[in-house]
């Protein structure tokens, strides 16, 4: 160790939210192994308690605390560290960090700040201070004018000349941000952008440069290196974290690489910088002009990105860097014998694809500009740009299947969509191409580099040639050779010979994958070695290529290998929870003296790290991929039941193709989730269930809901994160909704259900072996249900039910575990009203509450499930282990403030980003916990009520008294004024928003008169009076804590009723025994 | 059945798409000329043809940077050598024109391509951008120089790390041509210039010994008060009226000039400060009477971590050299400047008390990255205090 330090906080980057994903598990994780390697004692905050830095052997103490300045505070006095690094954990970490330093909390306890200074910090955050440190050596920003009104904002525009952009200080992923061409557009936007940050910017429009990335690391000796260049395909305009970006840069002259290279030096030692840091630059297509867009002084989204694309571990080397290290005294953990002082020379090329979830909120714009809406990404390595991207494109897992030959994507207006980009951009361009639209025209609309262009049209012209051909034998092997290098898959090339397949398109990609086997077409494994074969590596970080002739590995074929399938991009629905598990399944394959095999593309995972498992494919998940890695590893089995949805659909194909799944029968797989095969079972063991018909006839459907009644619920088969789930509510919807589900999946039938209303929902997750339950876990929501499970508050263990609702839930888990022989994790969702219950939906594979259960009751489950899998000894954990003195609450993370319009409103589809676990005494202290992790705050003075229906209204009274009795002025609409009033409730008047009249609530929220906003919908249909919307949507732009959920509400005001945050415990995780 | 496909793979005319606007972008569309990299040990790998049609030999090297194939293709030190770069997608930003500046191209490092082949996994037949007047293949082309495209250049680089640099020859099926040594052969007097030429016109006069120099070097000296004599590789400069000696990168064994050598032993009995780049590292070292070796497969890339010795200070460095300086044999007054600190062999050296020293490394990059462009003014330097300290600052 160089600095004399024994013991360093952490601050980790809460709940997953847009803009701040898991790239920060990734690089918390790799400082805090970087750390203990040195014998340092590491506390880390997180509540993200799905994250693999908070499990158990990665800190010493991990506090699932609210990172904010309150907390860190009370742990700093806790545990009294020299050190703190602020770098790790994204934007929230180092705001926190930068509060408590100007507090002058971290002088008063002596902590020094590791790496980079906090003033570089500062002289990066704050644009003048930024701009400032830039002109003294001659570097250049965009002309810039900070402002804190909205008047100067109007005038500095004038100044510049629209179209202008606008950015606010302090954010998140470029929140509060983006394009004006008018002076009324600016208004607004400045006027939102202000409720977000005192400071904005108002700044000359660079669109259509070329938008380029360094990644820098220096040293405390002045050592100063760029790890990694990136390029963005779509210019600037759009969001770094929206575009599709490639690494290293390819359309750049060593001339213009080095130059931006010399300048990202430069700058980074000017500013002070010790550790990673991100600067991004504008470079003019038609010369070597350029501007200096911002410089991120910590670890990022780019910076994870970097370290995938190059296999440089930046977070590890950073962290090392912050103790004292110099870059030539650490080693190259790639080759074990050269240094980590070199630059990584790329020998493929890789491309990042955000993927986007837009089509799960209602009213939400799809145009993208420069603030950040996708939740997730993808990184596709190839040796050509065309295979990269067309794996990335298969990646995001949109059911698409590549650049080419996707069906129903066709677009009305080509010329608009290409010049007001969408999520589906890049797919119009295949359309363009399709229908003879010339590059070089597209390149006008789209501004996008003609290399790019022509690329993508070489793609188009060999899916053209290839639809000339109507077999395989006919195809001229050259052909299919450059097919295959430019990344076509197996089922493209079926698509477009067969036409339409005779036996089904999975049948057609079947026979090319063995017509070009035949013909000696197949990939090659490559290692990502940072040094271009120079010199040998020692990790086996992979990737499949057809540019190839040889592997770089050798397979013994010695049965020793367990193949385990990760989750692939993260998405509403799917994230860090099933990083967690994969993660923890490889750990424990390898602890089991089995060669453990990744298989995940996710640059923001843990997952994808090389030390995490002892080979990394970083390639497609999909069945013909995974094919091939399956017939080079041979291995022993292959685990599907971590990953989430994406794994668990492959169980059949892979299971037909005689591939060995470890674990539960992919035939109990799939009686699970084949609805009808599921509810059969369910009638034959005597278990209830909601009413449900399949989708045959519409006939059959409205005598269905003749003999049920509204509300309904329709959902397709193998869905995960309910997508075109919906309730409908009467027979208008009903119709529209089917139309809807029915383009989700053809393969599996569509299913009308009953809905039970004021149900609660409850959640068993367990792990059986052969078919008797060994663990298990019930929780149960805060909401009734008709919140989807990923958006609800979840209590573990439930505090609320019966014990018999307990036992007979225990016993049904029980007789499923046992009819379908589970070997494994798995999940069952129950409705309980009474003791009343129904089973509604049953998941062979981990859940999104495995790591939540699993640590609160500090039992693995996933190591339990993997050690059943391999079929080593899992021994039963002792009855009293599932007996707990304290309560743990997960609660949801939304990103509605990211997507403009989105109604923020809750329902069977799942529209959170990201969620929180921590721990309590009792449910209030733990909910109180979970809820300021992700942003709630206790109201100081007002409170804004319209809470909906009849049923709500009553649910709420009581909450209304408390918060009366503890002093809060409400405010209330029209109806809940009226109802509480009848209750002897005095409550002040709030407009709706189209009475034109004062205090009108829109007017409160905008003031910040009010500090908590309450807002039940009234029907669970979505299609919302305009007057709730606006209150919502006003509530989440103008950044003041929403609720929508009435029993949410009430155990939120309670708990703050009763706890005030001085009675919140600092505990770290092994204190609660 | 076979339906007709819509574009001919039998179209053997090559189809140049003019660009539109004002972006220099274009294509072309080739048929695939089959051809094949033979290596010495016997191995093959077959590609297809783009750049000239005929067949060559020479000793095949990779080179690991990401950018800059129209520096690396003009380098002299690349004399008689076949290159396989190891970045897969070449050619994207096509060449530059050959404008020039004050009589020096400004986008070359010499007067013409001196590879004799290129190897490389997937040739960008379109190229985009605005610097950019042709194709990479129609240079090489117009310069006789083979290119051979869609063959596993990592596969080939694992090789060459293994087994070393090698010869090698690319031809097509048929052709007939002899595997090629180049390092038996004076590649230097290949490529150094033929009569003395005078660049700018400053206060301090530098002698360049040419032995295949690179023109960023010329220029990143002229960036000072300079007067740069360029002189033959043989020529006896002695007779010059100069202020500094500067010995210039250049291809092959350095024992092969012994002329130099000889020339270089004579001064340093003098006091005028001598700084070498690459091949003037080791002719300044053989000077000295240390030794050179080969190493196994060279540095060739632009990330080349070199760190000077006794102090914490390391730099990112671009090199292309194939034989380094043996540390082990340094005479008593001279001591290393630079170590690389992946292998730790030579990467500089200087004498203890004389202005003498030289580097490895290529500080003045292009291609490749410029943190040690600092040397010059640090010779330029050496060169202000000895002409200071000279009586009346006389001329000698």
């Amino acid at each position: 160790m160089k600095k004399d330090i024994s013991k360093v906080i952490v601050l980790g980057s809460g709940a997953l939210k847009i803009g701040e994903a898991g790239e920060f598990d990734y690089s918390g994780s790799q400082a805090l192994k970087a750390l203990r390697q040195e014998g340092i004692e590491t506390v880390l905050i997180n509540p993200n308690i799905a994250t693999v830095q908070t499990s158990e052997g990665i800190a010493d103490k991990i506090y699932f605390l609210p990172v904010t300045p309150l907390y860190v505070e009370r742990v700093i006095e806790k545990e009294r560290p020299g050190g703190i690094l602020l770098s790790f954990g994204g934007q929230t970490a180092l705001n926190c960090g930068t509060e408590l330093f100007r507090k002058g909390i971290l002088e008063k306890y002596g902590v020094s700040v590791l790496g980079t200074p906090v003033q570089s910090i500062m002289d990066t955050e704050d644009r003048d201070l930024f701009v400032g440190r830039l002109n003294e050596i001659g570097v250049k920003a965009p002309a810039s004018i900070a402002v804190t009104s909205v008047e100067d904002a109007v005038d500095a525009a004038g100044r510049l000349g629209y179209p202008v952009i606008i950015r606010a200080a302090y954010t998140l992923g470029g929140q509060g941000s983006g394009f004006a061409s008018c002076g009324e557009e600016l208004r607004a936007m400045a006027t939102r952008a202000f409720s977000f940050s005192k400071q904005i910017l108002v700044e000359e429009s660079l669109k259509g440069w070329k938008e380029i990335e360094y990644e820098v690391v220096r040293d405390c000796h002045d050592n100063c290196i760029t790890v990694c260049n990136m390029e963005n395909f779509d210019p600037l305009g759009i969001h770094t974290g929206e575009s599709i970006v490639v690494a290293p840069s390819q359309t750049l002259t060593n001339s213009e690489y080095h130059k931006l290279r010399e300048l990202s030096v430069k700058i980074v030692r000017h500013l002070g910088i010790v550790g990673e840091c991100n600067v991004q630059y504008a470079l003019d297509p038609g010369s070597e002009e350029y501007r200096v867009i911002e410089v991120n002084a910590r670890l990022s989204r780019s910076s994870a990105l970097a370290s995938k694309a190059t296999g440089y571990p930046l977070a590890f080397v950073a962290a090392k860097l912050a103790i004292g290290y110099g870059l030539h005294e650490l080693k190259n953990s790639v080759t074990e014998t050269t240094t980590a002082c070199f630059e990584p020379a790329l020998d493929y090329i890789v491309c990042k694809i955000p993927r986007w979830d837009l089509k799960k909120f209602a009213g939400v714009s799809h145009e993208l500009g420069s603030s950040m809406k996708s939740v997730g990404e993808v990184m596709a390595i190839g040796r050509t740009f065309e295979e990269a991207i067309q794996k990335g494109l298969r990646m995001i897992g949109q059911g698409m299947h590549g650049f080419t030959g996707n069906r129903n994507i066709s677009f009305d207006d080509i010329r608009r969509e290409l010049s007001s980009p969408t999520d589906m951009r890049v797919f119009c361009i295949a359309d363009a191409l399709e229908k003879g639209v010339d590059p070089d025209e597209i390149h006008e609309l789209t501004r996008i580099d003609k290399w790019f262009l022509y690329k993508l049209k070489n793609i188009s012209e060999t899916a053209a040639e290839l639809s000339g051909y109507s077999s395989e034998e006919s195809l001229p092997v050259r052909l299919l050779q450059r097919a295959k290098i430019q990344g076509f898959s197996d089922f493209q090339i079926a698509r477009a010979i067969y036409d339409p397949p005779p036996s089904g398109m999975h049948e057609g990609l079947l026979k090319i994958r063995e017509f070009r086997k035949s013909r000696g077409i197949i990939p090659y494994v490559k290692q990502i070695d940072t040094l271009a074969a120079e010199y040998p590596a020692v990790t086996n970080y992979l990737y499949l290529t057809y540019s190839a002739t040889e592997h770089d590995i050798w397979y013994v074929n010695d049965k020793r290998s367990v193949i385990v399938l990760g989750s692939g991009a993260y998405r509403i629905g799917s994230s860090v929870e099933f990083d967690w598990c994969s993660v923890n399944a490889a750990e424990t394959i390898r602890r089991e003296g089995m060669r453990s095999v990744m298989i995940n593309y996710n640059p923001e995972t843990v997952s994808t790290d090389y030390d995490t498992c002892d080979r990394l494919y970083f390639d497609e998940l999909s069945f013909e991929r995974v094919m091939d890695i399956i017939e080079l590893e041979t291995p022993a089995g292959v685990v599907l039941s971590v990953g989430g949805q994406i794994p668990n659909n492959l169980a059949m194909r892979l299971h037909n193709e005689g591939v060995a799944i470890m674990g539960t029968s992919p035939e109990s797989v799939d009686r699970a989730e084949n609805r009808h095969k599921f509810s059969s079972m369910l009638d034959s063991l005597g278990i209830d269930q909601p009413r449900w018909q399949e989708l045959n006839s519409m006939d059959e459907i409205i005598s269905f809901a003749e003999k049920t009644g509204f509300p309904l619920l329709i959902r397709p088969s193998y869905v995960l994160s309910g997508a075109a789930m919906n309730v409908v509510s009467n027979r208008d919807e009903l119709f529209h909704f089917l139309e809807l589900a029915a383009g989700v999946s053809k393969q599996h039938p569509v299913v009308v259900s009953e809905f039970v209303e004021h149900a609660k929902e409850i959640e068993m997750d367990a792990v059986a072996s052969d078919g008797e339950v060994i663990a298990y876990a019930i929780s149960e929501h805060v909401e009734y249900a008709g919140v989807h499970s990923g958006d609800a508050t979840i209590v573990f263990p439930a505090q609320k039910i019966y014990f018999e609702t307990a036992r007979r839930i225990k016993r049904i888990t029980r007789e499923i575990a046992g009819e379908l022989k589970i070997s494994g994790p798995f999940n069952i969702q129950f409705l309980a009203r009474d003791n009343d219950i129904k089973v509604i939906e049953c998941n062979l594979r981990s859940s999104r509450s495995m790591p939540f259960v699993s640590k609160v009751l500090k039992i693995n489950f996933i190591e339990l499930a993997t050690r059943v899998m391999l079929g080593s000894e899992a021994e039963k954990p002792h009855k009293s282990a599932f007996d707990l003195d304290y309560v743990g609450v997960k609660a949801p993370q939304f990103s509605f403030s990211r997507l403009a319009k989105a109604d923020p409103v809750l329902g069977v589809d799942m529209v959170s980003t990201g969620e929180v676990g921590c721990i309590g005494e009792d449910f209030y202290e733990a909910i109180l916990k979970a809820m300021f992790s992700v942003g709630y705050r206790i109201p100081s003075g007002s409170i804004l009520l319209s809470t909906g229906p009849a049923r709500s209204k009553v649910e709420l009274l009581e909450s209304a008294r408390v918060l009366r009795e503890k002093g809060y002025r409400l405010y209330a609409t029209r109806g809940t004024r009226n109802f509480l009033k009848n209750a002897g409730i005095e409550t002040e008047v709030a407009y709706w928003p189209d009475e034109k009249r004062s205090p009108n609530t829109i007017e409160l929220i905008r003031e910040r008169e009010v500090d908590l906003v309450i807002n039940i919908p009234k029907n669970l249909s979505k299609s919302e009076l305009q007057n709730d919307y606006a209150i919502r949507r006003s509530a989440i732009d103008y950044n003041i804590p929403l609720l929508t959920n009435s029993r949410l509400a009430s155990a939120f005001i309670h708990a703050f009723c009763t706890l005030g945050e001085e009675d919140i415990a600092i505990r770290s995780w092994d204190e609660y025994r | 059945m076979i339906r007709r496909p819509l574009f001919s793979q039998l179209s053997v005319i090559v189809a140049i798409f003019a660009s539109r606007n004002q972006h220099n972008s274009s294509s072309e569309m080739v048929n695939e000329i089959p051809v094949k990299l033979v290596l010495e040990d016997g191995t093959i790998f077959r590609g297809y043809s783009f750049g000239a049609r005929r067949p060559v030999a020479g000793e095949v090297v990779f080179n690991t940077a990401m950018t800059g194939y129209p520096e690396s293709l003009t380098d002299p030190s690349y004399r008689g050598q076949i290159l396989c770069l190891t970045y897969p997608l070449v050619g994207n930003y096509g060449t530059p024109g050959d404008d020039s500046e004050e009589d020096i191209p400004k986008f070359f490092e010499s007067a013409s391509i001196h590879i004799e082949g290129l190897v490389v996994s997937d040739y960008s037949s379109h190229y985009s951008h605005w610097n950019a007047t042709g194709s990479l293949g129609s240079w090489l082309n117009r310069s006789g120089v083979a290119g051979i495209y869609g063959i596993d250049t990592r596969a080939l680089t694992r090789k060459l790390r293994e087994k070393g640099a090698m010869p090698g020859k690319i031809i097509e099926e048929g052709d007939e041509i002899d595997f090629r040594d180049p390092n038996s052969t004076n590649l230097v007097a290949e490529v150094s210039t033929r009569e003395k030429q005078v660049y700018g016109s400053g206060r301090y006069r530098i002698v360049m010994i040419d032995c295949g120099v690179k023109y960023n070097i010329i220029r990143s000296l002229l960036r000072y008060d300079t007067t740069i004599i360029r002189v033959p590789w043989d020529y006896d400069y002695h007779k010059e009226s100069y202020d500094g000696l500067f010995i210039s990168n250049g291809p092959g064994d350095p024992k092969m000039c012994d002329v130099t050598i000889g020339n270089l032993r004579r001064s340093l009995g003098y006091d005028k400060p001598v700084f070498g780049i690459c091949l003037g590292n080791q002719l300044l070292a053989l000077a000295a009477g240390a030794d050179t070796f080969k190493l196994k497969y060279g540095h060739r890339s632009h990330n080349q971590p070199v760190l000077k010795v006794g102090s914490d200070r390391a730099y990112i460095t671009s090199q292309n050299h194939g034989f380094a300086v043996s540390d082990e044999t340094l005479p008593d007054d001279w001591e290393p400047l630079f170590i690389n600190i992946n292998d730790h062999t030579n990467e500089g050296i200087h004498h203890r008390e004389m202005p003498f020293f030289s580097v490895q490394f290529h500080p003045e990059a292009s291609g490749g990255p410029t943190d040690t462009a600092f040397l010059f003014a640090d010779f330029i330097s050496l060169v202000k205090e000895s002409v200071m300290k000279r009586p009346n600052g006389a001329k000698i």
